[in-house]
């Protein structure tokens, strides 16, 4: 099995953050994806199948993340997760 | 007054017990449909049945979940993405595996270890500085509850099971009642009896809601939907605001709120006062989950810990077993800092099933707590034993509750004595030097304080009764609950003869009352000799911020001060006064509006 981990800087384009819709996407994401997601802000990092995890990291627009993911399709879950964050998730505000 | 006007603001003050402001829907309630929300420990054959009880809860509500998101009308299908989330939190592993986890690990039944997971959810949604993210907490609250229901069958009634967010009106609520009310639902609660140190109150205080008591008329001048603002810290109801007053209120919540974060950065280092004397600080409990508050509010032990829940929770006198697994939990969390455990403290009127005893006309004049125990040596020596088993586990120290003379004392150390000797006759090992103390709070105990000295190891001066006692006031009845004044000359000079007769006897003292925590009775405390206080764990950090700024120098000369003064009234404007210009921060913020705003 391949193990391949993936990490890159992210930053936060939405208005509201990641507020509960967003985190509900990104766990959303990673449910078609066999890899494991991390993301760390500064010294902590929250799992990214845990929506509270997500939350309670709290990041506001404009906070710099990283996101490391981990596993056989590392790559097109980092692709779609970059997507989904730069885009701002694509909420019409 | 016009009451059945709606919109026309009205407003009532009861003795505030719980701090806090809470803006809230009213929801009266009929006491006598309540039950008691068990929390208890399991044996090891018990766990994987317990798990599954908690899986197959969990399924459940997925199920609901789902049925009412398929079951939604065309124009709210927008709206799903809330049960969508709701649904990923029941799987989230924050709350599913670690529920499952501490049912495994900490052997507790599955509504407590989801009530564990959903505080340490609550803390870590604390944290966040985005309200917007915070407020995500009570979606996390909504799927507990659902799955808290699903647990527990059918039992609707409850107060355990309101599933709106109000505020509850009712017209008295017994321990048993406030235990299982759920923080997360109850955004406090507002009753017509009751007085500020009411068990009640107490249970209120643990559970982080304000409440206002003490009210006299609120079941009758509250209606139903009501919309309420209770404000915990002043004692003011108001009944149906308008929006000018419900902004002014908002605005005190979050002043408040950021003061306490802004003290409770510094709440785990020692108390120690301007002029380098260190004052031992601890903290209060009555229920296992407490002792992490406790230490996470930076206590350097448990001063007291109250023992009356095991017996109140169940129908049944809890087993030997079950008091020394409790006791022990206590005192091995707490080691290496010590717990005080104090011996049942109930009145006879609780027993009531088992013995035949009639209903007594005063129930605080009766027969209760040692007097109880003394009269029925087996139950005290169940306990007993329990404690004394318990004490191989940590320190534990020994505390008898309403202590009148020594004839009291002697008695129950006898007895103490001769379930020692059984434990020495079965080789059960226990502490064979636990320190055992006394309750210093009926006012005969105080004149005795000499004698009393030269028989234990310390005292614990239990302000709540003693004021009661001292000044012939029903703690709980409405009329009288104004007269409860800690700062009544009478009271500070019992208290500074209980001090002298211990530092005479060499032996240490220390106040477990509300006066304990209460940041205008500190510098007295202190300048009377006090230097160990037991609280709420959440007065901690406040009460350690005001310790750092007192000399106690300065604290002694002001006593000279305070004993010229001749009533309860002038010594409290003396107090404000000096309370002012000791933390001059806190005047300026304008905090003063009562001493409990300083509280969570």
């Amino acid at each position: 099995m391949i193990r391949m981990e993936l990490c890159k800087k992210i930053k936060i384009m939405n208005d509201l953050g990641l507020h509960a819709r967003a985190a509900a996407r990104i766990v959303g994401l990673g449910k078609q994806y066999k890899s494991q997601l991390f993301l760390k802000k500064g010294d902590r990092e929250a799992d990214g199948a845990s929506i509270l995890s997500i939350l309670t990291l709290s990041c506001p627009k404009g906070t710099e993340i990283e996101a490391r993911i981990m596993g056989e399709d590392s790559e097109a879950f980092m692709e779609r997760l970059s997507q989904l964050l730069e885009r701002g998730f694509e909420e019409s505000r | 007054m016009t009451e059945s006007d709606i919109g026309v603001r009205k407003a009532l003050r009861g003795v505030a017990v719980s701090p806090g402001i809470v803006i809230g829907k009213a929801r009266l309630v009929d006491r006598s449909k309540v039950k008691i929300f068990y929390q208890y420990l399991l044996g090891d054959d018990q766990l994987n049945r317990e798990i599954e009880r908690f899986e197959e809860a969990a399924r459940t509500t997925e199920d609901q979940l789902n049925a009412i998101k398929n079951g939604m009308p065309e124009q709210l299908k927008g709206h799903s993405f809330i049960l969508d989330s709701h649904l990923m939190i029941l799987k989230d592993s924050m709350l599913h595996d670690a529920t499952i986890q501490r049912i495994s690990k900490e052997k507790i039944n599955a509504e407590w270890a989801l009530k564990k997971s959903l505080e340490e959810i609550r803390w870590a949604f604390n944290q966040v500085d985005d309200e917007y993210i915070s407020n995500r907490v009570n979606d996390v609250e909504n799927v507990v509850e659902r799955i808290l229901r699903n647990l527990s069958g059918d039992e609707q009634q409850s107060l355990s099971h309101i599933n709106e967010r109000v505020i509850i009106v009712a017209h008295e609520l017994s321990p048993g009642d406030t235990s299982e009310l759920n923080p997360s639902k109850v955004m406090g609660f507002i009753t017509d009896a009751g007085g500020r140190t009411s068990h009640a109150a107490i249970i209120a205080q643990a559970l982080q809601i304000p409440v206002v008591v003490g009210l006299e008329s609120a079941t009758k001048v509250v209606g139903e939907g009501d919309l309420l603002i209770v404000d915990g810290n002043s004692g003011e109801v108001i009944i149906n605001p308008d929006d000018e007053v419900i902004i002014e209120y908002q605005e005190k919540h979050l002043r408040h709120e950021k003061y306490k974060s802004s003290i409770a950065r510094v709440s785990h280092l020692p108390a120690i006062t301007l002029d380098g004397h260190p004052i031992v600080i601890k903290a209060n409990m009555e229920f296992l989950e407490e002792v992490t508050a406790a230490r996470e509010h930076g206590s350097e032990g448990i001063g007291l810990y109250r023992t009356e829940f095991l017996y109140l929770k169940s129908k049944e006198l809890p087993s030997e077993e079950e008091l020394f697994q409790d006791y022990r939990e206590v005192a091995e969390i707490i080691a290496p800092e010590p717990v005080t455990i104090r011996t049942l403290d109930l009145g006879a009127d609780k027993f009531a099933s088992r013995h035949e005893i009639d209903r007594e006309a005063n129930p605080a004049l009766g027969l209760r707590a040692i007097r109880f125990c003394l009269k029925e040596p087996e139950i005290f020596k169940r306990q007993l034993r329990a404690i004394l088993r318990a004490s191989f586990y940590g320190r534990v120290q020994l505390m008898f509750p309403m202590i009148s003379g020594l004839q009291e004392l002697l008695d129950a150390k006898e007895i103490m004595g001769q379930v020692k000797d059984e434990l020495n006759r079965e080789n059960i090992e226990y502490d064979h030097s636990i320190k055992v103390g006394i309750m210093i709070e009926i006012p005969s105990a105080v004149t005795m304080a000499e004698i009393l000295a030269q028989h234990v190891d310390f005292f614990s001066i239990g302000t709540n009764d003693l004021i009661q006692y001292a000044l012939a006031i029903d703690r709980v009845n409405e009329h009288v609950a104004y007269m409860y004044q800690p700062f009544h000359p009478a009271l500070i000079r019992m208290i500074r003869q209980v001090v002298n007769a211990a530092r005479d006897a060499g032996i240490s003292v220390s106040v477990c009352g509300e006066m304990a925590g209460d940041p205008f009775c500190v510098c007295i405390l202190l300048s009377l000799g006090i230097n160990e206080l037991s609280m709420n764990a959440r007065a901690i950090p406040i009460i350690k911020k005001i310790i750092r700024t007192i000399s106690i120098e300065e604290a002694r000369a002001d006593f000279e001060n305070v004993m010229r003064l001749s009533t309860a009234k002038e010594v409290q404007a003396h107090v404000s006064n000096r309370m002012k210009s000791l933390v001059p921060e806190l005047a300026e913020k304008g905090y003063f509006e009562g001493w409990d705003y300083l509280l969570d």
